[in-house]
This record gives structure tokens, sequence and C-alpha cells, in this order.
């Protein structure tokens, strides 16, 4: 009998594992020909315009980004902060922070006007932009949690595995930090302009990151008949409700801080009140699906036991925070730019109106696209490497918590 | 012998004649123009600029948008996809209900957002002050858009046919007024700006803002006028007088 690239081979269950490869693969097929239609016809097939310039692709692209390196906190808790139930999932940890990053890189490529010049982007760089950083920051996140995933896999090279951690651990603040000023250093939008945005992208990296984590790791459980330790569960879901709470509390600060400005009360009644789609998103889908009911499932009694309900709380969390990226990035740029304080303008190119956008099937298969690569990648990975945490339960006995 | 030198020395002599006459005034004409040569770089000597009295901005006068748009090969359709490089805005204010009526584009800024975010440097300021893209490297992300104050940037959604060869546009990449950079290369104002000139409204001056006695220079000086969105610190090339 020929043996199957599988790790634990008495586990293989290799037809479930075809079909959830064909599944992610279908999907991505599906986005691939999204891309060569948009790369031969253009955008105008898209619902993006010259007023919302960045749209559904952007959304789920960033949600990624953002979300990867918070997916790489599980291992630098254990490498950086010693927890040894952390330490025992930074493998898993790691790739997987690599799988989602490039799912959402993938993204934001093939959506590029000129996507063949890639390579312009990769050779080209103007220091100044924030964007261009972000590129060495992606690259050198890359190289650095692939070292670190080569020093926690490797016997000989364990040792270094604690100060490539650290490395990993500052790297991944400074990505995420220049993720969130991407937006934060657009200095004439309502919407943005803000230095808050850094710390609280790195804080909703956290949430998203821990809770992509939540719903892989549980799989992995389900999928090889194994049960979570209750203690292991709880020290997640006690981190997992910390991220989300610290996510809301970056929230209300920003939109507090916009109430007390009068010149931002008009972008807050259009964000918060009455801009149709984007005050349900906000209220619904940031704050009440992707936050309050979380925290409600996750300190709730019973849910320290339920691997089911924290994997519940965590789906919510990503539901929320594609909601909290639709409300950012096109919600910011519906609110039109006030070139003319004080004044009403109007004009043939939209200004002074709050413009609108529909996206195409198109956009919606280049979107999903990021996620059933990081789905192939991340299905192909835990089979083929040893990514199962294996915890310590003397470790878990006692002083940890 | 002596036959055959002096025919040299003719031959010479007619010959140095002939190229004087026919250089002489290509020479002088250029020296005059003060136009670049095609190999020439852009010099910081120079900053160009532009004024706009809205009060002489006619009511509904679209010349300048039209100019624009067959000096450059843009469609003319307004669609939320289609490009435009410069815009007639009504604006009214708010507490005093006076109302005004201006071209909006490219304020080709001292300090340009669009420059500082694009990735890679395909948004640029040339040393005479224009702002431009080069489309030789723009991969299309669109972030000078979303930094651009004045929504002054278009990008391009689909294939384009029929172009004018001296203003090269393409698909998935961004664009903007260039101040129509080929004319004022061959010290030509703007096409909006010559259109508002025959159309008798003479609400546009161009010209160099370094150059004390030119006319936009004295226009400024003589006026009171404001850059769109002062606040931001942008220094624009484009004011406007009258609002």
């Amino acid at each position: 009998m020929t043996t199957e690239v599988c790790f634990i081979q008495e586990k293989c269950r290799s037809r479930q594992f075809w079909l959830l490869l064909a599944l992610g693969g279908l999907v991505f097929m599906g986005t691939l020909y999204a891309f060569f239609t948009l790369e031969h016809h253009g955008h105008v097939l898209t619902g993006m315009n010259n007023q919302i310039v960045w749209g559904l692709p952007h959304v789920f692209a960033v949600f990624l980004i953002v979300a990867a390196s918070g997916v790489l906190n599980v291992a630098s808790i254990g490498s950086v902060f010693g927890r040894k139930i952390y330490k025992a999932r930074a493998p898993l940890s790691g790739a997987l922070a690599l799988a989602v990053l490039a799912g959402g890189l993938a993204v934001l490529v093939l959506d590029l006007g000129r996507p063949d010049r890639l390579i312009v982007a990769m050779t080209h760089y103007n220091f100044k932009s924030i964007f261009a950083l972000n590129m060495i920051f992606y690259n050198g996140f890359f190289a650095i949690v692939g070292l670190y995933l080569v020093a926690l896999m490797d016997k000989k090279l364990k040792p270094y595995s604690r100060p490539v951690g650290f490395m990993a651990f500052f790297w991944r603040l400074a990505l995420t930090t220049a993720t969130g000023s991407i937006f934060g250093f657009l200095v004439a939008r309502a919407g943005y302009n803000s230095a808050l945005y850094a710390p609280m992208f790195v804080i909703y990296s956290f949430a998203y990151g821990l809770a992509i984590f939540c719903v892989v790791q549980s799989v992995m459980y389900w999928w090889n008949h194994r049960t979570l330790d209750e203690a292991v569960l709880r020290r997640i879901k006690h981190l997992l409700a910390i991220f989300v709470g610290a996510s809301l509390y970056f929230t209300a600060v920003l939109h507090l801080t916009n109430l007390y400005f009068a010149k931002q009360w008009d972008f807050e009644r259009f964000l918060l009140l009455e801009g149709g789609i984007y005050p349900l998103l906000f209220w619904g889908g940031q704050v009440f699906l992707g936050g309050v009911l979380p925290l409600l499932i996750l300190f709730h009694p019973d849910s320290a036991k339920s691997m089911l309900a924290v994997t519940l709380a965590a789906l919510l969390v990503i539901i929320g925070g594609h909601a909290q990226m639709y409300v950012t990035i096109v919600g910011g740029q519906a609110f039109p730019l006030d070139l003319f304080p004080g004044y009403a303008e109007a004009s043939s190119f939209f200004d002074g109106q709050v413009h609108a956008y529909s996206p195409s099937g198109w956009e919606m298969l280049l979107g999903m696209g990021g996620m059933a690569f990081t789905f192939v990648v991340t299905t192909a990975m835990v089979r083929a490497f040893n990514f199962m945490p294996e915890d310590d339960f003397k470790d878990l006995e006692g002083k940890e918590h | 012998m002596s036959d055959r030198r002096d025919f040299l020395k003719t031959s010479a002599k007619t010959g140095a004649v002939v190229a004087g006459v026919s250089l002489a005034p290509g020479v002088l004409f250029y020296g005059i123009a003060q136009g670049r040569a095609p190999e020439e770089a852009a010099s910081d000597k120079r900053r160009y600029g532009m004024l706009i009295d809205t009060t002489k901005c006619g009511d509904g006068c679209r010349e300048c948008v039209s100019a624009c748009n067959t000096e450059n090969g843009l469609s003319g359709k307004t669609g939320p996809q289609d490009s435009q490089w410069i815009r007639k805005v009504e604006i009214e204010n708010l507490q005093t209900g006076a109302q005004h009526e201006l071209p909006v584009m490219c304020q080709h800024c001292e300090n340009p957002p669009c420059v500082d975010v694009c990735p890679t440097g395909a948004s640029m300021r040339r040393a005479d002050g224009i702002v431009l893209v080069d489309r030789h490297i723009c991969i299309g992300c669109r972030y000078c858009m979303m930094a651009c104050p004045y929504k002054a940037r278009s990008f391009v959604h689909e294939p384009l046919h029929d172009q004018n060869p001296e203003v090269p546009r393409g698909k998935g990449c961004v664009e903007a007024c260039t101040f129509c950079v080929q004319r004022v290369d061959r010290d030509e104002s703007p096409a909006c700006v010559d259109a508002c000139q025959k159309s008798g409204h003479q609400a546009m001056v161009f010209g160099d803002l370094n150059d004390p006695a030119s006319a936009v220079s004295q226009a400024m000086k003589a006026h009171a006028s404001t850059e769109i969105r002062a606040d931001l610190g942008l220094h624009t090339a484009v004011r406007y007088q009258g609002i």
C-alpha cells in the first residue's frame, strides 16, 4: 500500500482531505477567472469607481493581512512571554500566519490596475510611502516567520527559536502599525486621518488573528477526534474576550473623539446613524455580531467547557471583522470629501454627494480568493506537517493562568 | 590649383552663410519662446501656477472642461467610472447663501499627498512643480486617489482607443490634470486657460510663479487669493480669487 503524504497516517481520511482541497481549489479557480476577466476588460466590470476606489476585494484583503499578524500572536505569547500552552501551538500559529498573509496579499495584488507590474512594485520603492514600507514589512514577515518556523521545527535550531520569536513579535507589531497607518495617514478624509488607526489595527489584529486560530484549531481537534483540554480552552477563551473587549474600546474612543470635534459631526452622523448600510454594518455587524455577542458567549459560565461555543464566538468575531473593514474602507470613502468647508457642493464628479457602491460578482469572486487560498494552503500544511498542538498536561496544572 | 582652392573657399563661405541664415531664426525663435528642448530637464527655476477668478467664471460655462477633454483625449462622459481631469464645482455658503462656480483640477501641490503615498514613485512632482503620473511604473493601486484632498484623480477603468499621441493614457493606471504639460513644454498655456480666454471670461491666468513679472505673479500680488483646503498646508500652485 502506498503511503499517503499525511503526518498522522492512521488519520489520513484521504477522501475528505481531497474533497476539502477541491472545494477550496474550486473557489480559487473562480477567483482566477475573475482576475483574468478584469485584467482583460478592466475594472469597468466592478462596482468600484472614481469615488469608491477601494471596494470589496480590499475589505477581504485588509482583513486577512491584519489578521495574519494576529495569528502569530499565539506563537509570540509562547516564545516571547514563555507561556507553555502557547508554545505548543507556536508552529501552527506561525504557519497559519503565513497562509493568511499570503491569502490577503494575493487579493490585493490581483485587484491592482496593472497586476503585471508586480515586479515594478518590488523594485521601485518610494520610502516615504507607508504602502511601500508595508511591502517591505510583508516580505520581511514571510522571511522572519519562515525562519522562526524552521527554528521551531528543527531540533538543532530550537535554541534560536526564542530570539527569532522576539524578532517576529516586534516585526508583526510594526507591520500592523504600518497597515493601520495606511488609513491614518489620509489627511483629507473625515473617516481616517487619525493616529489611533495604528494601535487600533494592532488590537483588531489580536482579535481577528486569535479568532482565525481558534477556528482552525477546533477543526483540527474535531478532525482528529480529540478534545481540547478545558484549561487550555479557558485561557484561549479569556484571551479572545480581552482582545474583543479592547477592540470595542478602541472603536469607542475613535468615535467619541470624533464626536467631540464639530467638524466631524456630519461624518459621525453619516456613519453611525443616517448612512444606510454603514450604520447597519457598524452597529449590527461590527459592534453586536463581532463584539457584544462574542463577549456574551465567551463570558457565559458554560462556554469554558464548550469548544463549540468558543468556536462560534470566534466565527462571529471574523464576521464582525469583515463588517468593520467594510465600514472603515468603503464607509470612509462613501462620505464625500469636503473641499469647501462651510459650503454645499455639487459637480459632475459627484462632489458633495454620498457616493454609491454596489459591488459586482467579479469583486466578490476576487475577494473570496484570499480565504480560499488560505484554506487550501492551511489544509495541505496541517496534513503534511506536525502542527497538531501537543499539550504536556503537567504544565497545565497550577501556576500558569 | 588656385582655382580649386578658391572654389573650396567660396563654397565654405556660402555654406556658412546658408547655414547661418537657415539656423539663426530657429535659434533666435527658440530664445524668444524660451520653450524647453526635449532633452532638457524641467528646472526648479520655474514653478508653474494658476490663478482662477471665480467672479469672472461664467455660470454654466464649460469651455475649460471641453477644451481639456479635447486636448487630452478624454471621452467627456461623466459616469462614476469616467475620467474627469477638470470639473466645474458649484458651491453655496451654508451661512450666507453666497453662490460661486469654479473649475477644480489637480492643484499641483508643493507637498502633494499623492506623491507621498505612491509606493513606486509613479506619482511625482517635476522640478517645475507640475505633478504627474509616470504611466510606466503606476501599478494601479489607487492609493493616491485615496490621499488626494481634491478628488482630482481618475482611474482608467476600461481599454482606451484613439488616444492623443501626445497624451498617452492606459487602462489600469491613475491619471489627472497635467497642466497640459505637452503644451507648457512648448511654452503654451494649458488648454483650459486658452479656452477661458477665448470664451471672453478670462477667469484663468497661468504662468511662472517664480517670475515676478509674469501675469500670474502680478495678478496674485494684486488680488487676495486662497488655496482650497489651505488648512492642509499643501501650498497648491492653483489659487482662487473671489471665494
